[in-house]
Protein backbone atom coordinates (compact mmCIF):
# COMPACT_ATOMS: atom_id res chain seq x y z
CA UNK A 1 0.00 0.00 0.00
CA UNK A 2 1.51 3.41 -1.50
CA UNK A 3 0.61 6.76 -0.45
CA UNK A 4 -1.59 7.28 -3.75
CA UNK A 5 -3.00 4.05 -3.76
CA UNK A 6 -6.00 5.00 -1.37
CA UNK A 7 -7.29 7.32 -4.02
CA UNK A 8 -7.52 4.39 -6.41
CA UNK A 9 -11.43 3.47 -5.86
CA UNK A 10 -11.87 7.75 -6.48
CA UNK A 11 -9.73 7.34 -9.75
CA UNK A 12 -12.04 4.19 -10.80
CA UNK A 13 -15.62 6.18 -9.80
CA UNK A 14 -13.94 8.90 -12.41
CA UNK A 15 -13.39 6.81 -15.39
CA UNK A 16 -16.89 5.41 -15.04
CA UNK A 17 -17.93 9.31 -15.37
CA UNK A 18 -16.37 9.73 -18.10
CA UNK A 19 -17.16 6.66 -19.84
CA UNK A 20 -20.75 8.85 -19.41
CA UNK A 21 -19.48 11.76 -21.94
CA UNK A 22 -19.45 14.00 -19.45
CA UNK A 23 -18.47 14.42 -15.72
CA UNK A 24 -21.01 16.20 -13.63
CA UNK A 25 -19.02 17.08 -10.88
CA UNK A 26 -16.64 18.75 -13.55
CA UNK A 27 -18.82 20.48 -15.97
CA UNK A 28 -16.53 23.06 -18.28
CA UNK A 29 -18.79 26.17 -18.93
CA UNK A 30 -17.60 27.06 -22.37
CA UNK A 31 -19.07 30.54 -22.43
CA UNK A 32 -20.78 32.49 -19.72
CA UNK A 33 -23.69 34.44 -21.41
CA UNK A 34 -25.36 35.99 -18.97
CA UNK A 35 -26.89 34.84 -15.19
CA UNK A 36 -29.35 32.34 -16.53
CA UNK A 37 -27.55 31.18 -19.52
CA UNK A 38 -24.34 29.71 -21.02
CA UNK A 39 -22.35 27.23 -23.41
CA UNK A 40 -21.81 23.89 -21.90
CA UNK A 41 -20.51 20.79 -24.34
CA UNK A 42 -21.09 22.62 -26.99
CA UNK A 43 -24.78 24.41 -26.32
CA UNK A 44 -26.44 27.05 -24.93
CA UNK A 45 -28.41 25.91 -21.57
CA UNK A 46 -30.23 27.70 -18.88
CA UNK A 47 -28.16 27.82 -15.67
CA UNK A 48 -30.80 26.31 -13.19
CA UNK A 49 -28.07 25.53 -10.93
CA UNK A 50 -26.42 28.68 -9.40
CA UNK A 51 -26.42 30.18 -6.36
CA UNK A 52 -27.33 33.68 -8.54
CA UNK A 53 -29.85 34.75 -6.34
CA UNK A 54 -30.61 38.11 -7.39
CA UNK A 55 -28.73 37.73 -11.23
CA UNK A 56 -26.24 40.61 -9.56
CA UNK A 57 -23.17 39.29 -11.45
CA UNK A 58 -23.56 41.01 -15.01
CA UNK A 59 -24.77 43.99 -13.41
CA UNK A 60 -23.25 46.86 -15.23
CA UNK A 61 -23.03 49.01 -12.20
CA UNK A 62 -21.03 45.98 -10.39
CA UNK A 63 -18.99 45.26 -13.77
CA UNK A 64 -17.96 49.51 -13.88
CA UNK A 65 -16.90 48.97 -10.36
CA UNK A 66 -14.66 46.16 -10.30
CA UNK A 67 -13.12 47.50 -13.71
CA UNK A 68 -12.35 50.83 -12.07
CA UNK A 69 -10.49 49.18 -8.76
CA UNK A 70 -8.59 46.84 -10.93
CA UNK A 71 -7.47 49.99 -12.97
CA UNK A 72 -6.64 51.98 -9.73
CA UNK A 73 -5.75 49.61 -7.40
CA UNK A 74 -4.30 46.57 -9.67
CA UNK A 75 -5.48 42.70 -9.78
CA UNK A 76 -4.86 41.59 -6.41
CA UNK A 77 -3.67 42.59 -3.12
CA UNK A 78 -0.04 39.75 -2.89
CA UNK A 79 -0.84 39.47 1.03
CA UNK A 80 -2.52 39.61 4.16
CA UNK A 81 -4.42 41.93 6.02
CA UNK A 82 -2.09 41.53 9.11
CA UNK A 83 1.21 41.56 7.18
CA UNK A 84 0.52 43.88 3.94
CA UNK A 85 -2.23 46.71 5.28
CA UNK A 86 -5.25 47.16 5.04
CA UNK A 87 -7.15 48.30 1.52
CA UNK A 88 -9.29 51.26 2.16
CA UNK A 89 -12.10 49.59 -0.07
CA UNK A 90 -11.98 46.55 2.79
CA UNK A 91 -12.85 48.79 5.61
CA UNK A 92 -15.22 50.55 3.40
CA UNK A 93 -17.00 47.42 2.84
CA UNK A 94 -16.78 46.53 6.78
CA UNK A 95 -18.25 49.51 7.62
CA UNK A 96 -21.33 49.51 5.37
CA UNK A 97 -21.49 45.56 6.33
CA UNK A 98 -22.09 46.93 10.05
CA UNK A 99 -24.40 49.21 9.08
CA UNK A 100 -26.35 46.73 7.28
CA UNK A 101 -26.91 44.63 10.03
CA UNK A 102 -27.04 47.47 12.40
CA UNK A 103 -24.48 45.70 14.29
CA UNK A 104 -21.37 47.54 15.64
CA UNK A 105 -18.50 44.88 14.53
CA UNK A 106 -17.94 43.55 11.13
CA UNK A 107 -15.02 41.14 9.39
CA UNK A 108 -14.50 40.50 6.05
CA UNK A 109 -13.11 37.51 4.97
CA UNK A 110 -11.35 36.49 1.89
CA UNK A 111 -13.93 33.20 0.92
CA UNK A 112 -17.29 32.51 2.73
CA UNK A 113 -15.59 29.07 3.52
CA UNK A 114 -12.85 30.96 5.34
CA UNK A 115 -15.34 33.24 7.59
CA UNK A 116 -16.66 30.06 8.89
CA UNK A 117 -12.99 28.15 9.24
CA UNK A 118 -12.38 31.61 11.44
CA UNK A 119 -15.01 31.34 13.16
CA UNK A 120 -15.16 28.06 14.67
CA UNK A 121 -11.73 27.12 14.90
CA UNK A 122 -10.76 30.36 17.22
CA UNK A 123 -14.03 31.22 19.10
CA UNK A 124 -14.79 27.77 20.98
CA UNK A 125 -11.47 27.05 22.72
CA UNK A 126 -10.37 23.76 24.24
CA UNK A 127 -13.17 23.42 26.84
CA UNK A 128 -16.39 24.47 24.86
CA UNK A 129 -18.68 23.23 23.01
CA UNK A 130 -19.79 23.72 19.74
CA UNK A 131 -23.88 22.11 19.12
CA UNK A 132 -24.05 22.18 14.94
CA UNK A 133 -27.16 20.71 12.88
CA UNK A 134 -26.63 17.51 11.38
CA UNK A 135 -27.22 19.08 7.65
CA UNK A 136 -24.52 22.09 8.36
CA UNK A 137 -22.44 22.67 5.42
CA UNK A 138 -18.89 21.21 4.68
CA UNK A 139 -17.08 24.57 5.95
CA UNK A 140 -19.24 24.36 9.50
CA UNK A 141 -17.58 21.02 9.81
CA UNK A 142 -14.30 21.40 8.29
CA UNK A 143 -14.10 24.64 10.81
CA UNK A 144 -15.06 22.29 13.50
CA UNK A 145 -12.30 20.25 12.99
CA UNK A 146 -9.65 23.08 12.88
CA UNK A 147 -11.52 24.10 16.64
CA UNK A 148 -10.15 21.92 19.89
CA UNK A 149 -13.70 22.61 21.54
CA UNK A 150 -15.99 19.33 21.47
CA UNK A 151 -18.56 19.28 18.45
CA UNK A 152 -21.37 17.61 18.84
CA UNK A 153 -24.56 17.30 16.41
CA UNK A 154 -28.35 17.67 16.90
CA UNK A 155 -30.63 16.09 14.65
CA UNK A 156 -31.52 18.66 11.48
CA UNK A 157 -34.29 21.28 12.36
CA UNK A 158 -35.11 19.38 15.21
CA UNK A 159 -35.38 22.00 18.36
CA UNK A 160 -36.27 19.04 21.14
CA UNK A 161 -33.09 17.25 19.87
CA UNK A 162 -31.12 20.53 20.36
CA UNK A 163 -33.24 21.20 23.82
CA UNK A 164 -31.69 17.69 24.97
CA UNK A 165 -27.75 18.15 24.32
CA UNK A 166 -28.04 21.86 25.58
CA UNK A 167 -29.31 19.97 29.26
CA UNK A 168 -26.99 16.99 29.20
CA UNK A 169 -24.26 20.01 28.81
CA UNK A 170 -25.08 21.05 32.14
CA UNK A 171 -23.16 24.45 33.37
CA UNK A 172 -20.95 24.00 30.19
CA UNK A 173 -24.08 25.01 28.16
CA UNK A 174 -23.07 28.78 28.82
CA UNK A 175 -19.82 27.91 26.93
CA UNK A 176 -21.66 26.44 23.99
CA UNK A 177 -21.61 27.80 20.45
CA UNK A 178 -24.82 26.76 18.34
CA UNK A 179 -24.44 26.70 14.61
CA UNK A 180 -27.31 26.45 12.00
CA UNK A 181 -27.49 27.87 8.54
CA UNK A 182 -30.38 30.32 7.10
CA UNK A 183 -31.42 27.98 4.54
CA UNK A 184 -29.83 24.65 3.98
CA UNK A 185 -27.70 24.52 0.64
CA UNK A 186 -29.35 20.80 -0.49
CA UNK A 187 -32.85 20.95 1.14
CA UNK A 188 -33.71 24.94 0.71
CA UNK A 189 -35.43 24.49 4.27
CA UNK A 190 -35.20 27.28 6.59
CA UNK A 191 -33.90 26.51 10.43
CA UNK A 192 -37.01 26.99 13.07
CA UNK A 193 -35.07 30.00 14.10
CA UNK A 194 -37.00 31.66 16.77
CA UNK A 195 -37.31 27.92 18.55
CA UNK A 196 -33.83 27.83 18.36
CA UNK A 197 -33.20 31.26 19.78
CA UNK A 198 -35.68 30.37 22.77
CA UNK A 199 -34.02 27.28 23.59
CA UNK A 200 -30.35 28.80 23.38
CA UNK A 201 -31.31 31.60 25.67
CA UNK A 202 -32.84 29.33 28.28
CA UNK A 203 -29.29 28.07 28.80
CA UNK A 204 -26.75 31.01 27.99
CA UNK A 205 -25.79 29.09 24.81
CA UNK A 206 -24.37 31.60 21.88
CA UNK A 207 -25.94 31.48 18.59
CA UNK A 208 -24.19 31.70 14.80
CA UNK A 209 -26.13 31.26 12.48
CA UNK A 210 -24.82 30.78 8.57
CA UNK A 211 -26.74 33.06 6.00
CA UNK A 212 -24.99 31.90 2.95
CA UNK A 213 -28.09 31.17 1.32
CA UNK A 214 -30.29 33.34 3.13
CA UNK A 215 -28.78 37.00 2.35
CA UNK A 216 -30.52 38.62 -0.19
CA UNK A 217 -33.55 36.09 -0.59
CA UNK A 218 -35.38 36.42 3.32
CA UNK A 219 -36.20 39.81 5.36
CA UNK A 220 -37.58 42.75 4.08
CA UNK A 221 -34.28 44.26 3.83
CA UNK A 222 -32.56 40.61 3.16
CA UNK A 223 -30.69 40.24 5.67
CA UNK A 224 -31.89 36.54 5.76
CA UNK A 225 -33.47 34.52 8.24
CA UNK A 226 -32.87 35.87 11.89
CA UNK A 227 -34.45 39.09 10.01
CA UNK A 228 -37.31 37.40 8.78
CA UNK A 229 -37.96 35.70 12.21
CA UNK A 230 -37.24 38.92 13.88
CA UNK A 231 -34.57 37.59 15.94
CA UNK A 232 -31.63 39.67 14.50
CA UNK A 233 -30.81 41.00 18.31
CA UNK A 234 -30.92 37.41 19.89
CA UNK A 235 -28.02 35.95 17.52
CA UNK A 236 -24.79 36.25 18.43
CA UNK A 237 -22.75 35.75 15.11
CA UNK A 238 -24.47 36.22 11.60
CA UNK A 239 -21.69 34.66 9.14
CA UNK A 240 -22.15 34.84 5.35
CA UNK A 241 -20.53 34.83 1.57
CA UNK A 242 -20.13 36.90 -1.36
CA UNK A 243 -20.30 34.06 -3.59
CA UNK A 244 -24.26 34.11 -3.76
CA UNK A 245 -26.81 36.93 -3.50
CA UNK A 246 -23.99 39.45 -3.73
CA UNK A 247 -22.42 37.50 -7.12
CA UNK A 248 -18.36 37.60 -6.32
CA UNK A 249 -15.80 35.84 -3.63
CA UNK A 250 -15.72 36.51 -0.26
CA UNK A 251 -17.20 36.29 3.02
CA UNK A 252 -18.13 38.14 6.02
CA UNK A 253 -19.04 37.56 9.82
CA UNK A 254 -21.42 41.12 11.70
CA UNK A 255 -21.58 40.40 15.37
CA UNK A 256 -22.44 42.78 18.51
CA UNK A 257 -19.21 40.89 20.13
CA UNK A 258 -16.31 43.20 20.74
CA UNK A 259 -14.61 40.01 20.99
CA UNK A 260 -15.40 39.47 16.53
CA UNK A 261 -12.85 42.79 16.10
CA UNK A 262 -10.33 40.59 18.01
CA UNK A 263 -10.50 37.51 16.20
CA UNK A 264 -8.26 39.33 13.64
CA UNK A 265 -5.14 39.36 15.83
CA UNK A 266 -5.96 35.38 16.44
CA UNK A 267 -7.80 33.48 13.17
CA UNK A 268 -5.41 32.12 11.47
CA UNK A 269 -7.89 32.07 8.27
CA UNK A 270 -8.08 35.56 8.60
CA UNK A 271 -4.53 36.07 8.84
CA UNK A 272 -2.57 33.57 7.38
CA UNK A 273 -4.20 34.25 3.39
CA UNK A 274 -4.27 36.91 0.93
CA UNK A 275 -7.42 39.44 1.64
CA UNK A 276 -9.78 39.73 -1.06
CA UNK A 277 -8.77 41.19 -4.19
CA UNK A 278 -9.93 44.80 -5.04
CA UNK A 279 -12.35 44.00 -7.78
CA UNK A 280 -14.47 41.50 -5.63
CA UNK A 281 -14.43 44.41 -3.08
CA UNK A 282 -15.62 46.86 -5.76
CA UNK A 283 -18.19 45.07 -6.86
CA UNK A 284 -19.41 43.63 -3.65
CA UNK A 285 -19.94 46.98 -1.80
CA UNK A 286 -22.10 48.13 -4.86
CA UNK A 287 -23.86 44.46 -4.83
CA UNK A 288 -24.38 44.95 -1.03
CA UNK A 289 -26.27 48.43 -1.82
CA UNK A 290 -29.03 46.31 -5.00
CA UNK A 291 -29.50 43.77 -2.27
CA UNK A 292 -30.42 46.06 0.68
CA UNK A 293 -32.12 48.28 -2.14
CA UNK A 294 -33.89 44.82 -3.78
CA UNK A 295 -37.16 44.72 -2.74
CA UNK A 296 -38.43 43.86 -6.55
CA UNK A 297 -35.36 41.36 -6.86
CA UNK A 298 -36.62 39.49 -4.13
CA UNK A 299 -40.14 39.94 -5.03
CA UNK A 300 -39.28 38.38 -8.36
CA UNK A 301 -36.80 35.79 -6.98
CA UNK A 302 -39.58 34.25 -4.93
CA UNK A 303 -42.03 34.59 -7.56
CA UNK A 304 -39.84 32.57 -10.07
CA UNK A 305 -39.30 29.54 -6.90
CA UNK A 306 -42.70 29.54 -6.72
CA UNK A 307 -43.57 29.05 -10.69
CA UNK A 308 -40.90 26.71 -11.01
CA UNK A 309 -41.77 25.52 -7.63
CA UNK A 310 -45.32 24.08 -8.50
CA UNK A 311 -44.65 23.45 -11.74
CA UNK A 312 -42.63 20.70 -10.78
CA UNK A 313 -45.26 19.23 -8.15
CA UNK A 314 -47.28 19.52 -11.35
CA UNK A 315 -44.98 16.92 -13.14
CA UNK A 316 -44.85 15.00 -9.77
CA UNK A 317 -41.27 15.13 -8.79
CA UNK A 318 -40.77 14.84 -5.44
CA UNK A 319 -39.60 17.96 -4.19
CA UNK A 320 -38.48 19.83 -0.66
CA UNK A 321 -40.00 20.13 2.51
CA UNK A 322 -40.34 23.90 1.65
CA UNK A 323 -40.85 26.40 -1.17
CA UNK A 324 -37.36 28.35 -1.24
CA UNK A 325 -35.10 29.39 -4.36
CA UNK A 326 -32.83 26.21 -3.59
CA UNK A 327 -35.62 23.32 -5.34
CA UNK A 328 -34.05 19.63 -4.71
CA UNK A 329 -35.97 17.52 -6.80
CA UNK A 330 -35.21 14.05 -4.79
CA UNK A 331 -34.42 10.68 -7.21
CA UNK A 332 -34.06 7.66 -6.09
CA UNK A 333 -31.17 5.55 -4.55
CA UNK A 334 -29.98 4.35 -8.44
CA UNK A 335 -26.70 6.37 -8.95
CA UNK A 336 -26.76 5.39 -13.13
CA UNK A 337 -30.07 6.14 -13.83
CA UNK A 338 -30.16 9.44 -11.71
CA UNK A 339 -26.25 10.54 -14.07
CA UNK A 340 -29.01 9.54 -16.84
CA UNK A 341 -31.52 11.77 -15.97
CA UNK A 342 -28.89 14.59 -15.58
CA UNK A 343 -27.50 14.16 -18.82
CA UNK A 344 -30.20 13.86 -20.18
CA UNK A 345 -31.74 17.47 -18.68
CA UNK A 346 -27.99 18.82 -19.87
CA UNK A 347 -28.51 17.56 -23.47
CA UNK A 348 -32.02 19.30 -23.54
CA UNK A 349 -30.62 22.63 -22.48
CA UNK A 350 -30.92 23.00 -18.48
CA UNK A 351 -28.28 23.04 -16.21
CA UNK A 352 -28.75 21.50 -12.72
CA UNK A 353 -26.28 20.22 -10.04
CA UNK A 354 -26.21 16.51 -9.72
CA UNK A 355 -25.79 15.72 -6.10
CA UNK A 356 -25.49 12.00 -4.51
CA UNK A 357 -24.59 10.62 -1.03
CA UNK A 358 -22.65 11.24 0.75
CA UNK A 359 -23.16 15.05 -0.20
CA UNK A 360 -27.14 14.45 0.16
CA UNK A 361 -28.92 14.43 3.56
CA UNK A 362 -29.89 10.86 2.85
CA UNK A 363 -29.01 8.14 0.73
CA UNK A 364 -30.81 9.40 -2.37
CA UNK A 365 -29.33 11.24 -5.06
CA UNK A 366 -31.03 14.60 -5.91
CA UNK A 367 -30.92 17.37 -8.63
CA UNK A 368 -30.41 20.60 -6.84
CA UNK A 369 -31.84 23.13 -8.95
CA UNK A 370 -32.16 26.66 -7.85
CA UNK A 371 -33.88 30.22 -9.27
CA UNK A 372 -32.62 33.56 -9.88
CA UNK A 373 -34.34 37.00 -9.80
CA UNK A 374 -32.87 36.85 -13.64
CA UNK A 375 -34.97 33.96 -14.58
CA UNK A 376 -37.89 34.40 -17.31
CA UNK A 377 -40.76 32.85 -16.98
CA UNK A 378 -40.21 31.94 -20.38
CA UNK A 379 -37.14 30.25 -19.64
CA UNK A 380 -38.60 28.53 -16.30
CA UNK A 381 -41.14 27.37 -18.82
CA UNK A 382 -38.65 26.13 -21.02
CA UNK A 383 -37.02 24.37 -18.55
CA UNK A 384 -40.51 22.63 -16.87
CA UNK A 385 -41.00 20.86 -21.06
CA UNK A 386 -37.17 20.17 -20.53
CA UNK A 387 -38.05 18.18 -17.15
CA UNK A 388 -41.28 16.53 -18.12
CA UNK A 389 -39.82 15.38 -21.38
CA UNK A 390 -37.03 13.68 -19.44
CA UNK A 391 -39.03 12.77 -16.37
CA UNK A 392 -41.68 10.93 -18.47
CA UNK A 393 -39.03 9.00 -20.32
CA UNK A 394 -37.78 7.45 -17.13
CA UNK A 395 -41.54 7.16 -15.76
CA UNK A 396 -40.76 9.88 -13.19
CA UNK A 397 -43.99 12.05 -14.55
CA UNK A 398 -46.98 12.17 -13.22
CA UNK A 399 -49.24 10.89 -16.20
CA UNK B 1 -24.10 3.96 37.78
CA UNK B 2 -24.68 1.31 34.91
CA UNK B 3 -21.27 -0.82 34.98
CA UNK B 4 -19.02 -1.30 31.70
CA UNK B 5 -20.89 -4.71 31.32
CA UNK B 6 -24.21 -3.25 31.66
CA UNK B 7 -23.29 -0.73 29.25
CA UNK B 8 -22.11 -3.22 26.77
CA UNK B 9 -25.40 -5.15 27.12
CA UNK B 10 -27.22 -2.84 26.56
CA UNK B 11 -25.66 -1.10 23.70
CA UNK B 12 -25.79 -5.09 21.92
CA UNK B 13 -29.90 -5.02 22.84
CA UNK B 14 -29.98 -1.92 20.93
CA UNK B 15 -27.87 -2.56 18.16
CA UNK B 16 -29.38 -5.70 17.95
CA UNK B 17 -32.98 -3.96 17.32
CA UNK B 18 -31.73 -1.03 14.90
CA UNK B 19 -29.75 -3.48 12.68
CA UNK B 20 -31.87 -6.52 12.52
CA UNK B 21 -30.27 -8.34 9.44
CA UNK B 22 -26.48 -7.17 11.07
CA UNK B 23 -26.07 -11.36 12.28
CA UNK B 24 -23.83 -11.87 15.29
CA UNK B 25 -23.00 -8.96 17.08
CA UNK B 26 -20.56 -8.87 20.12
CA UNK B 27 -18.05 -6.37 21.69
CA UNK B 28 -15.66 -6.51 18.29
CA UNK B 29 -17.94 -6.02 15.99
CA UNK B 30 -16.85 -3.22 13.61
CA UNK B 31 -19.28 -0.71 13.24
CA UNK B 32 -18.65 0.11 9.35
CA UNK B 33 -17.20 -2.74 8.26
CA UNK B 34 -18.99 -5.85 10.28
CA UNK B 35 -22.36 -4.56 10.54
CA UNK B 36 -22.66 -3.69 7.07
CA UNK B 37 -23.20 0.03 7.25
CA UNK B 38 -21.86 3.41 5.86
CA UNK B 39 -20.67 6.24 7.60
CA UNK B 40 -24.15 8.07 7.13
CA UNK B 41 -25.79 5.48 8.64
CA UNK B 42 -23.56 4.98 11.53
CA UNK B 43 -24.12 8.30 12.31
CA UNK B 44 -28.09 7.57 12.17
CA UNK B 45 -27.32 4.41 14.50
CA UNK B 46 -25.25 6.98 16.70
CA UNK B 47 -28.16 9.05 16.60
CA UNK B 48 -30.56 6.80 18.33
CA UNK B 49 -27.58 4.98 20.89
CA UNK B 50 -27.56 8.68 22.02
CA UNK B 51 -31.27 8.79 22.76
CA UNK B 52 -31.19 5.37 24.71
CA UNK B 53 -28.50 6.36 26.52
CA UNK B 54 -29.58 9.93 27.09
CA UNK B 55 -25.53 10.85 26.36
CA UNK B 56 -24.09 12.88 23.31
CA UNK B 57 -21.39 11.61 21.91
CA UNK B 58 -18.94 14.34 21.03
CA UNK B 59 -17.61 13.83 16.65
CA UNK B 60 -14.35 14.62 18.32
CA UNK B 61 -14.27 11.15 19.79
CA UNK B 62 -15.27 9.23 16.84
CA UNK B 63 -11.98 8.22 15.14
CA UNK B 64 -10.91 6.54 17.68
CA UNK B 65 -14.76 4.34 17.94
CA UNK B 66 -14.35 1.39 15.65
CA UNK B 67 -15.67 -1.31 17.64
CA UNK B 68 -18.95 -1.82 19.34
CA UNK B 69 -16.76 -2.22 22.72
CA UNK B 70 -15.02 1.13 22.10
CA UNK B 71 -18.54 2.87 21.87
CA UNK B 72 -19.53 0.98 24.35
CA UNK B 73 -16.23 2.24 27.19
CA UNK B 74 -16.93 5.98 25.11
CA UNK B 75 -20.57 5.64 26.40
CA UNK B 76 -19.77 4.44 29.69
CA UNK B 77 -17.00 7.14 30.12
CA UNK B 78 -19.16 9.91 29.30
CA UNK B 79 -21.84 8.77 31.81
CA UNK B 80 -19.53 8.88 34.31
CA UNK B 81 -18.99 12.23 33.71
CA UNK B 82 -22.08 13.44 33.77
Amino acid sequence: MTLLDKFEPLQQARERLRGLGIDPFNVVVEKILSPTEAIVDGRRVILAGTNNYLGLTFHPECIAAAVRAVEEEGCGTTGSRMANGNYADHLALEREFAQFYDKPYSVVFSAGYLANLALLSTLPGADDVILIDADCHASIYDGCKMSAAEVIRFRHNDVDDLDKRLRRLKDRARRTLVVVEGIYSMFGDTAPLKAIAEVKDRYGAYLMVDEAHSLGVLGERGRGLAEAEGVEDRVDFIVGTFSKSLGAIGGYCVSPHRVLDTLRYAARPYIFTASASPAQIASTRVALRLLRDGGELRRRLWANAERFYNGLKALGCRLGPQLSPVIPVILGESREESLAVWKELLEGGVYVNLVMPPATPDHRCLLRCSMSAAHTPEQIDTLLQVFAKVFSAHGMAAD
Amino acid sequence: MKSYQETLSELLETIRVLVPNAGKVDEDTELVGSLGLDSMKVMNLLQEVEDRFDVSIPLNVLPDVRTVGDLARKIHQLLQEQ
